[in-house]
């Protein structure tokens, strides 16, 4: 069976698949690919689902061997580079590698968040239906250490493959859409307006579980501890602080803040490649909207596996 | 506030973003209230609506998370407006659970000052917190951690100001009037009063999770010279709590 052999991981290298669902009553997180569009260029690169099982890495990109088999790879993520045995691949394309390969991966230099999917997939154990990894509680395993050896799934595909013209969703610049939120209503009147006027930035201070942002106060007169109930990635919530946190991935099931937006599902995965420190701005719109850009960036994951080319022969 | 002591009165429903619809039936927390979280949960589940992903049952709520590429929100809010009227039916009769726990010492840190807060034994404030009959309203926070209701309103202490950064698993705590049976070992800023060896989440046994919201919870004081002997059938995958349902 074919195996990725982590070399050398950076930081927070993880395995991420779209997330666990359907365990989140009790208590289990989501988690899955900060980026889906990233993950679903790399997996369609080599033959994959869209949503198989890939590794993520964070900034500073990693070093892999193959082993006891050969694989297609490929690498997306914003300016996130890949060379096989020394030689560099152009960007949307896969490449051959064969047993004992060195596969370097160079991080997402245009943003946070790289993955390096193989073909077949990464197949470690599924764990409550998913192979995503949630840190914090351990749910499907850990960070990625040297040496750790991860088994890839049978693959069909041999030959390399490219997405010809641009491989990602149309850019949105800073500007990310929101809905209001449950709590929208009880917010100071100019909380509202000042959440879609005035610009925000990315703390540094953020994770998979939440983006911590800079900007005015957001005030909710009722106090900032409610009574818990359900949150989703994208929620963003005011704390004490009053400076809101928009949640990620690896986010809880439940939140005790009361949220007053809501990041539409299309635009988080442009959110969380967004780098500490960057301008973002907020608009909101309503539900058709939200739910059209949803279909619309579906319809884009769908599509990509039509679009993919031969690599012509050189 | 009183809308969740009207039993019958319309809740709130709100979109979170494109991807999850709560109900939202005040910020309370009373059985009644939870009663028409899970009445609503249980008939939303039986309904199958194409899109709905899961629900998550709250305190005073219920989040139901949704396909935004399948599903049809006007039929959706049809549904729950109708669904979320009712007032909450007698449900099925709930799994009861008999939770051992090793009150105070080393399992329990926080047990002697609970009771010089209220003028108390520490035996008068365990007899007090085994004394009760608790229902989970939800399980959030961590995999596995049950937020009680029904604890007698005279052990309600305000949280610690500075939070533990890591409590043990399987912790008993109070926070403000709420109890609760921790999972993992995490950060918290409740009172601990005990420890159970019983595993609420432990991925590697069948069933991974014991607790489910609407479940009812008692607790009986164990002795710290049980704990070895218990601790260690729940590692082996014992689920150490009785069952009756």
């Amino acid at each position: 069976m074919t195996t990725l052999v982590v070399r050398k991981c950076a930081g927070f290298g993880t395995v991420q698949d779209a997330g666990r669902f359907g365990y989140r009553r009790f208590g289990v997180p989501v988690a899955g690919a900060m980026d889906r569009c990233a993950l679903a260029v790399a997996n369609t690169l080599v033959g994959n689902p869209p949503d198989a099982a890939a590794v993520e890495l964070v900034l500073a990109g990693g070093r892999f061997v193959l082993a006891d088999g050969p694989a297609l790879v490929a690498v997306a993520g914003p300016g996130a580079t890949l060379a096989v045995d020394g030689q560099t691949i152009p960007e949307c394309q896969s490449a051959r590698a064969a047993a004992g390969a060195e596969i370097a991966v160079g991080g997402a230099r245009g943003g946070l968040f790289a993955y390096l999917a193989v073909s077949g997939g990464i197949a470690v154990p599924e764990v409550m239906g998913s192979r995503s990894v949630h840190a914090r509680t351990g749910i499907g395993g850990a960070m990625l250490r040297a040496g750790e050896r991860l088994p890839v799934g049978p693959s069909r595909g041999t030959a390399p493959m490219c997405l010809p013209g641009p491989a990602m969703p149309p850019e949105g610049g800073a500007e990310f859409r929101i809905l209001a939120g449950p709590q929208f209503d009880e917010f100071e009147p100019q909380a509202g307006a000042l959440l879609c006027s005035e610009p925000f930035s990315i703390d540094t201070q953020s994770d998979r579980m939440a983006y911590r942002l800079r900007g005015p106060a957001l005030i909710h007169p009722g106090g900032h501890n409610i009574v818990s109930d359900g949150v989703v990635p994208g929620a963003i919530q005011v704390p004490g602080d009053m400076h809101p946190l928009v949640l990620m991935r690896d986010c809880q099931t439940t939140g005790g803040y009361p949220k007053i937006a809501t990041v539409i599902s299309a635009d988080l995965p442009r959110l969380a490649q967004t780098r500490p420190g960057r301008e973002i701005r907020f608009r909101m719109v309503a539900r058709p909207e939200a739910l059209a850009a949803a279909r619309a960036l579906r319809d884009w994951e769908q599509g990509l596996a039509d679009a993919l080319r031969p690599v012509a022969p050189r | 506030m009183a809308i969740g002591d009207a039993a019958g009165a319309a809740p709130r429903i709100l979109d979170c973003g494109d991807t999850a619809v709560i109900v939202d039936f005040g910020n309370v927390i009373d059985p009644v209230t939870s009663a028409r979280v899970l009445a609503l949960d249980e008939a939303l589940v039986a309904a199958a609506l194409p899109g709905v992903v899961e629900t998550v049952p709250g305190y005073r709520s219920l989040m139901i998370h949704v396909d935004p590429g399948t599903v049809d929100h006007d039929a959706l809010y049809r549904l729950l407006e109708t669904l979320g009227r009712a007032p909450a039916a007698p449900r099925r009769v709930a799994r009861r659970w008999q939770v051992p726990v090793v009150y105070g010492g080393a399992f329990g840190e926080d047990l002697e000052d609970i009771a010089r807060r209220h003028d108390m034994t520490p035996d008068q404030v365990v007899r007090l917190h085994s004394g009760s009959l608790y229902r989970v309203y939800m399980v959030g926070f961590m995999p596995g951690f049950s937020y009680l209701g029904g604890m007698d309103p005279r052990l309600a202490t305000p949280r610690r100001e500075s939070p533990r950064l890591r409590v043990p698993a399987s912790a008993i705590a109070i926070g403000g009037a709420q109890t609760s049976v921790g999972s993992l070992p995490s950060p918290s800023g409740w009172h601990l009063i005990g420890r159970t060896p019983v595993r609420p989440f432990m991925p590697e046994r069948t069933p991974g999770f014991l607790f489910a919201p609407g479940d009812e919870i008692t607790f009986t004081a164990i002795s710290p010279a049980d704990w070895d002997e218990l601790d260690a059938a729940a590692a082996a995958g014992e689920r150490v709590a009785q069952v009756s349902a």
